[in-house]
């Protein structure tokens, strides 16, 4: 462990603190959704289209009403008939002619037609989930098979799948100055053009997605246990849109979730249908995906498929970049899934560059596989892989040290606030400062010496780059809902001092590994000058804590812990004035500093616990002042924040087998000022983890019949201990110019550099343009002249 | 069917179908949530036990075959006064993040080192093979157990 993360005891800002919510994990005292029960619930099994498109003529549940324990069999179509809504998308995007995106029909469970391999038509409810599972196997949907489109290079020349979206496409979207760009092409003095896939990716957070709904049919109240990265988001949705309960009588608990990496942002089918049905049989209901569930339903990432051409100058300065890319939204528009492909995509294409024309077009298209939405990064995965692998591809061509191609390209510190030519404004950075620190840890001059030592041991051995840029803390609101942005994207924090002067600390955040319950103590902690162990982090239940919108985006700390420095200055600003008035002074005499009202040009000091019990027994108290010590904020930013920094991989290629082998990665990151680098250096290990899986193993395949073929952990290879190296993480910090804490978030960045570094790296070890992602060993091998 | 069988120390007579399996048991029948089930078909080990001493995947064996065995799980090796040195060598090197695949990799790391000698990092790389974590990359866990091995 390096000097920098030994534990010193500190608690403030900074400190690399051990985290507080190990304790419960690592004793097995972890409280997730699937270790909650109720007295008499009823266990929920779904009946799942094994077709990728079918007409449903009838549904017989006889048989499965007979079997022993089973309690009811619910249809899609009940739930329609009921007046439960779509599963709305969050986000409405327009094409480039002005039209509305072209939006399917989308029924919690699929009521007249399913339209891809597993989507849920019915749900078994029985005493036992033994019973629930035979229930299952008991209900006979008479399906007629209809014509289905898989393949996304030719989904949008195929047969309409829904009537009314001609070509299969939701839109055809586009950003930047086409003309522009266009003759800057035509003056380039060279053009650089790829074409790139960029491969579709199944989440598998370990914890599988699971839900346990109540009902009290004495009150009205509905209460939903789900594994959600973001709970007011899903009450929204489901009391506003989909109408399975008021929203004031619809209560949501995120209670431990085991991880989401995205996939547990979104509103699903399931909860949604066993909410509903716990209210009509009026019982609790549970239901736990098993792992083939996960693969079939939960929302896949990326599957995009680019051609892409950068124009330069004869010095090799980019001066054109034309980007056309075709999307897969899979059967339906999942939560956010037109959001991801366009404007957290399109809007990332400058990269670090000051490449002055950009042009994106996005054809977002339909086909009969799982919906495809957020996954760890978002849209900006995609981005910096277009962009990274076009720039090192420009240097190979132009015959320059890619390094030093990127470098006279980059917008240089002085330079900010940038604007780029796709809608950002980039706050701050220093590039070159992310990229030297990497060059030096790689030791980029001893390179060629370990490529010959490879070369020795019948290994090719490559370097590869990705200097990535992101926009996270997704902002500012009226920006967003401008752009088409169902809500806002502020957060919500609240922080109670209680009468004895501990604190309880509400967010709007949800942590599923990121560690706030540390993290966030930490900033109030160091704001306030209460001792760390006495605040709690509150957070997941919509029941205890204001509107808030979750964990997603690298956003919680950026836009979360700003949230709740805002509530500490209100409770400071209030301080003030009870210390004051008990000093017989004004509040602008009273200065605050660790957790001490003090008197100026005086020896009076009053602490923020006297202050705090002197507001809840208020007898010497200021006249126009409310009792009670607990304030709350709202934040909004004013901008995204843009983590940036450069990645470098090292992989040797075993030319007999194909077999890659990540041999060393190097990760230098901006994040702005950093809370808990124990936590930061964690987040960017398992982003580089799964980017590496992405690059090497990963890839969600449908064989032409619309079948997941990669359905279990036997088929999607995810990256094992040891398919990876130690990891070689460091930061650079230039603070966010536009928030409190001068943050950025940490989040993402590692599956956001990582495929475009081990991508460039392979290519430039096997001396080819391009190989498509995952690079696995019978890739390669036939790559590099293998028997094909 | 009846199963008896030892977990943490203490003897049980459970009365159970006989497809039940051993995490079933474990989880349903006593309660013992921390061990957890990720994949149904031993690819992950958020499941891992240990069966008379050695680990095991406790989703895919029945009860019935623990028949008389000793097993032990996550909450029958430490408690938060009292950890267990691979339970505290975790948090201090932060070897987990939203710890639901951590009993079974903690289960799979103790077996590791009360089975082998000299455990440099590639052998725990390779030992944990069997237990997958989509939070961590890795780095830390086998830092974590690394500790271990060298404190012992």
């Amino acid at each position: 462990m390096s000097e920098a993360l030994e534990d010193t005891g500190e608690t403030g800002i900074g400190a690399p603190v051990r985290r507080r919510e190990d304790l419960r994990f690592i004793t097995g005292n972890g409280n997730y959704t699937d270790d909650l029960n109720q007295p008499g619930q009823l266990y929920a099994v779904f009946c799942r289209s094994p077709y990728p498109r079918a007409r449903i003529d009838g549904i017989d549940c006889d048989d499965a009403l007979a079997v022993p324990g089973v309690v009811a069999v619910y249809t899609g179509q009940q739930m329609v008939d009921d007046g439960i809504g779509d599963l709305p998308c969050g986000w409405m995007v327009k094409s480039k002619d002005g039209a509305d995106m072209l939006s399917s029909p989308h029924p919690p469970m699929a009521a007249t037609v399913a339209n891809y391999v597993g989507e849920p038509y019915a749900l078994v409810v029985a005493e036992s989930l033994q019973a629930a599972k035979q229930g299952a196997e008991s209900v006979y949907a008479d399906f007629t098979e209809l014509h289905v489109v898989v393949d996304l290079a030719t989904a949008t020349a195929s047969d309409e799948i829904y009537e009314g979206i001609p070509n299969n496409l939701a839109y055809t979207w586009a950003l930047g100055d086409e003309d522009a760009t266009r003759m800057a092409f035509a003056k380039a003095a060279h053009v650089t053009t790829m074409d790139l896939t960029n491969n579709r990716l199944i989440p598998n957070a370990i914890e599988p997605r699971a839900c346990l709904g109540m009902f009290e049919s004495a009150t009205g109240d509905y209460t939903l246990y789900t594994t959600s990265q973001n709970p007011g988001l899903e009450r929204l949705v489901l009391s506003a849109f989909v109408q399975v309960a008021p929203e004031h009588k619809l209560r949501i608990v995120a209670p431990d979730v085991g991880g989401g990496f995205g996939s547990k942002i979104f509103i699903y089918a399931e909860e949604t249908a066993v909410i509903w049905a716990a209210a009509k049989a009026n019982r609790p209901i549970k239901w736990v995906a098993e792992r083939s569930e996960s693969f079939l339903a939960d929302a896949h990432g990326r599957d995009h498929i680019t051609h892409a051409e950068l124009a330069m100058d004869e010095m090799g300065r980019f001066t054109g970049l034309k980007v056309q890319t075709t999307a897969n939204l899979g059967a339906y528009l999942s939560t956010f899934g037109s959001s991801v492909p366009t404007y957290l995509y399109g809007t990332l294409l400058a990269g670090q560059y000051k490449t002055p024309n950009i042009y994106v077009e996005v054809q977002g298209a339909y086909t009969n596989t799982a919906p495809v939405d957020a996954y760890r990064g978002a849209g900006r995965p995609e981005a910096t892989y277009v962009v990274e692998r076009i720039v090192e591809q420009a240097a190979r061509e132009l015959g320059k040290d890619p390094a030093d191609l990127r470098r006279m390209n980059m917008i240089q510190p002085e330079e900010f606030p940038y604007e780029t030519p796709v809608a950002l404004v980039y706050d701050t950075g220093n590039y070159e400062a992310s990229l030297d620190k990497a060059l030096d840890i790689i030791d980029y001059a001893g390179f060629e010496a370990r490529r010959a030592a490879a070369a020795e041991q019948g290994k090719r051995r490559g370097i590869g780059f990705a200097c990535y840029i992101e926009a996270c803390g997704l902002a500012p609101s009226k920006l967003a809902i401008e752009l088409g942005a169902g809500v806002g994207l502020y957060e919500s924090g609240e922080i109670r001092v209680n009468p004895t002067g501990s604190v309880s600390v509400f967010t709007g955040s949800h942590s599923h590994g990121q560690g706030h319950e540390t993290t966030f103590a930490q900033v109030v902690s160091d704001k306030l000058g209460i001792n760390y162990d006495d605040i709690d982090i509150i957070h997941g239940d919509t029941g205890r804590m204001d509107f808030g919108l979750g964990t997603y985006g690298s956003r919680s700390l950026a836009v979360g812990g700003s949230a709740l420095v805002a509530a500490a200055d209100k409770l400071i600003e209030k301080g003030k004035k009870i210390a004051a008035h008990m000093m017989q002074a004004t509040p602008e005499q009273v200065t605050f500093e660790d957790g001490q009202f003090t008197l100026q040009d005086s020896n009076q000091s009053m602490s923020i616990q006297e202050v705090a019990f002197a507001s809840y027994v208020p007898a010497d108290y200021p006249e126009d002042l409310e009792p009670g010590f607990a304030e709350k904020a709202f934040y909004d930013p004013n901008n995204f924040t843009y983590p940036a920094g450069t990645h470098i991989a090292e992989v040797e290629v075993d030319i007999e087998t194909g077999v890659v082998s990540l041999e060393d990665f190097v990760a230098v990151d901006d994040f702005g000022h950093i809370i808990n680098p124990l936590i930061v250096h964690g987040q960017v290990h398992g982003g580089v983890a799964q980017g590496a899986g992405q690059a090497i193993m990963e890839h969600g395949i449908y064989d032409e019949y619309g079948q997941l073929q990669t359905g279990s952990m036997m088929d999607y290879t995810m990256p094992r201990a040891d398919d990876l190296p130690d990891f070689k993480v460091d930061t650079t910090v230039t603070p966010c110019t536009h928030n409190p804490l001068g943050v950025k978030g940490c989040g993402e960045a590692g599956a956001i550099g990582s495929p475009a570094a081990i991508m460039n790296a392979i290519t430039h070890a096997l001396g080819i343009k391009d190989i498509s992602m995952p690079a696995t060993p019978e890739k390669v091998w036939r790559a590099i002249g293998g028997n094909s | 069917m009846k199963v008896t069988l030892t977990v943490n120390g203490t003897e049980h007579a459970v009365e159970v179908p006989a497809n039940t399996l051993l995490v079933d048991l474990i989880r349903v029948n006593l309660q013992l949530t921390g061990t957890h089930v990720g994949c149904d078909t031993t690819q992950c080990g958020a499941c891992t036990v240990h069966l008379d001493g050695r680990a095991v995947k406790a989703c895919s064996m029945l009860a019935a075959q623990a028949e008389g065995a000793h097993v032990t799980t996550i909450e029958g090796i430490g408690d938060p006064e009292n950890l267990h040195p691979m339970q505290a060598a975790f948090r201090e090197h932060h070897a987990l993040q939203c710890g639901f695949c951590t009993p079974g990799m903690i289960m799979q790391a103790i077996d590791l080192i009360d089975n082998n000698d000299g455990l440099d990092s590639q052998t725990i790389r390779e030992g944990l093979e069997g237990n997958i974590c989509r939070c961590t990359g890795y780095h830390n866990i086998v830092r974590a157990i690394e500790s271990v091995a060298n404190a012992s």
